[in-house]
């Protein structure tokens, strides 16, 4: 198993690269036009109202939902090409926790990327997604069937499965969402060991009073790209206030006039 | 000793029966277990196309159109969720409705042409296992084993996408492609139980032997191994059941015999089972109710100048909680067989063993109390009932530590001791 810090560095492409984004779910824009530049080595928060697009800035990076116009460049390549770089935490939620299986059996499903099509995972691998769990402090959980782990556990083990794919960019949808104190601060840890290893994590985040304090850079979003940079600059109350302030943006006063304009009277 | 047209009904039996189970599981587990019942009804026009266009009977030319059918109906179901507002239930309904409509009209249609009630093709509705041949069992088992084959080498692809879909196509597996296979091969059970138990009751061998074995095991493939046993079982068992019992059709009884596990598995499995979970449940109930007997006599008890001694009467001790008399005699009786209380038909008291069971569950109810009050800042009144439920599952370690953190308290947010453990001075 190569490890992707190893692999020649490009080092003028910046982690992500995304030119001119446009995605739609049906007629309903969800993301407008966003430029982005997200630097390597940092930990970035993802910042914006409900319904801003975060999940699906997330998604449209790693090519899970399809972009009406834009590309995408991971370390100055497309995505495709950097996929073995990209680890993915999805949202807790996404998955149905009562399927039968075991902690250990989700978090070696981290490492099904490298075997490629038909190839099983051997124990070697599975030693790997038991000490990924250990990274976590739930090694002792690894057979336990994944309904009885608790919310902040269930988080772990997603975490420990994106750290058994040992990639260079991490995207978490919501890591600390639902988590309990000990939790947080566990994950916290985490990523912060994921940064001194020269890793980039990428992580949509709620909370925010937490920003400042956990995140080096912030990309504050509510369908537009509103701001990006490092937390002292960006992170400030002008710019929040752009981007939760006045619940209107642009985009929905203009329909809001259009419709205005088509109501007889 | 089977006739030899039986030993072919039970080999095809219990080959539907395997390969139905272990793809209904992946149907059951990705929360689409009705695909299966569309992709039959398809196959009915399939079956009526294959005969007017050939006007063979032989099952080669039918099954070959049922094929079709259920390849053009599953990719119009992944094509129409995906590409519409329509839900996939309502896909699935519609796809159902429209090709079986179309089915009926086609097969009435053939039983009106000269010979052509002759055509033995209503069999594919309800299935007649009897009229299974040779050649038959050797299609099904070459379509059956090359669904196994796919599934044994995809399954670690079937098993992450069946778990979570998004993180597959994030890892770099073309899950579109995935589903359409996973939908084929349901088309292939289709096609493999059209003969032996028809249309309307194929969605029963992939359902209930996945639904039964999902209570038995935490474990995706233990689910795929016992789903396909079941399914097996059923199979043979429905089949021997119609060869020695007169008037008995096979398609029914493997059915019958599959919902006879799903029904008991339902009901014992341990852990997810109905009865084990009520038992559950009830153990629960009344260690809570021992319990709280107990701590009623702590606390008349202590009300009494820490005087134990005394029997406490029967409608004392009703009245501190409401209990019904019947609960309360049940309880009674279960505190005496342990030793806990000495009873009689004037009142109770609690033994030595029972006052130092007594002492533990006041002294964790209060301290989890305090800790309340103290480290959450709930209000004193607010924090009674919460502790009732807490005092009966916080385990002895847990306490101590709440003990600990709390610097060793001497009283309860209302002002009342907290007892230590027996032996240690207070």
């Amino acid at each position: 198993m190569s490890d992707p810090l190893e692999t020649q560095r490009s080092a003028s492409a910046p982690a992500v690269e995304v030119h001119d984004l446009t995605v739609a779910y049906g007629t309903q824009p969800v993301l407008w036009d966003v430029d982005l530049e997200l630097p390597e080595g940092k930990l970035i928060a993802v910042v914006g109202p409900n319904g801003a697009g975060k999940s699906t800035l997330l998604k449209a990076i790693l090519g899970l939902v399809e972009p009406i116009t834009g590309w995408v460049k991971v370390f100055g390549e497309s995505y495709e090409k950097r996929r073995s770089w990209v680890g993915y935490v999805p949202q807790r939620e996404s998955v149905d926790w009562d399927f039968p299986t075991n902690a250990l059996d989700v978090v070696t499903m981290g490492v099904y990327g490298q075997l490629g099509w038909f190839r099983r995972p051997s124990r070697a691998h599975r030693e790997t997604a038991l000490e990924c769990l250990e990274k976590v402090g739930i090694a002792d959980l690894a057979k336990r069937q994944i309904s009885r782990l608790s919310g902040g556990q269930q988080q772990r083990v997603f975490l420990a499965r994106a750290l058994a794919q040992n990639a260079r960019l991490y995207f978490m949808d919501e890591p600390f969402a639902g988590v309990d104190a000990t939790t947080e601060r566990a994950i916290l840890s985490l990523l912060q060991g994921l940064r001194e290893s020269g890793r980039t994590v990428v992580a949509v985040h709620h909370d925010l009073q937490t920003v400042a304090e956990y995140f080096d850079d912030v990309v504050l979003l509510n369908a537009r790209l509103v701001a990006n940079g490092p937390i002292e600059t960006t992170f400030n109350t002008e710019n929040l206030q752009r981007t939760y302030g006045g619940k209107l943006t642009v985009l929905t006063q203009a329909t809001e006039a259009l419709l205005a304009q088509r109501r007889p009277g | 000793m089977l006739s030899f047209a039986a030993q072919n009904v039970l080999l095809g039996a219990s080959l539907l029966g395997v390969i139905g189970g272990i793809l209904g599981a992946f149907a059951l587990l990705r929360r689409q277990s009705l695909i299966g019942d569309a992709l039959a009804h398809t196959a009915l026009p399939g079956v009526c196309l294959g005969y007017l266009l050939t006007g063979s009977k032989t099952p080669a030319p039918l099954l070959l159109g049922a094929m079709v059918a259920g390849v053009l109906g599953s990719l119009f179901i992944l094509g129409v969720v995906r590409s519409s507002r329509v839900s996939e239930d309502s896909a699935i309904g519609i796809v159902l409705s429209v090709f079986f409509g179309f089915g009926i009209v086609l097969l009435t249609h053939i039983q009106r042409l000269p010979f052509g009630n002759q055509s033995g093709l209503d069999k594919f509705l309800f299935g007649q296992a009897a009229t299974l041949l040779p050649r038959d069992i050797a299609i099904m088992a070459v379509l059956g084993g090359g669904a196994l084959l796919c599934i044994f080498l995809l399954y670690k692809e079937f098993k992450v996408l069946t778990f979570d879909r998004e993180y597959a196509a994030s890892l770099g597996f073309h899950v579109r492609g995935l589903e359409i296979l996973l939908t084929l091969l349901i088309v292939v059970v289709v096609v493999i139980g059209l003969q032996t138990v028809g249309v309307v009751l194929i969605i029963a061998t992939l359902i209930t032997p996945a639904a039964a074995a999902r209570q038995w095991t935490d474990r995706f493939g233990g689910v795929l191994l016992l789903s396909g046993a079941i399914g097996g079982a059923s199979g043979s068992f429905g089949a021997l059941v119609s060869a020695s019992v007169d008037r008995v059709p096979t398609g029914p009884a493997i059915v019958l015999a599959s919902s006879a596990v799903l029904v008991a598995s339902l009901l014992f499995a341990p852990g997810r089972g109905l009865l084990w979970t009520q038992i559950a449940h009830r153990r629960v109930t009344r260690r809570i109710q021992r319990e709280n007997l107990l701590k009623d006599l702590y606390r008349w008890g202590e009300r009494h100048g820490n005087d134990w001694s005394q029997l406490v009467s029967w409608p004392d001790l009703m009245g501190e909680r409401g209990a019904t008399g019947g609960a309360m005699s049940r309880t009674r009786q279960q505190a005496k067989q342990r030793g806990w209380i000495d009873s009689s038909a004037g009142g109770a008291r609690l033994t030595g063993a029972g006052l130092r069971v007594a002492r533990s569950i006041v002294r964790r109810h209060r301290l989890w109390e305090l800790y309340l009050t103290q480290r959450l800042e709930l209000p004193d009144d607010h924090v009674h009932r919460d502790a009732e439920d807490m005092e009966h599952v916080l385990d002895d370690a847990l306490v101590e530590r709440i003990d600990q953190l709390l610097g060793h308290p001497e009283t309860d947010p209302h002002g009342q001791m907290i007892p230590r453990p027996a032996g240690e001075a207070a």
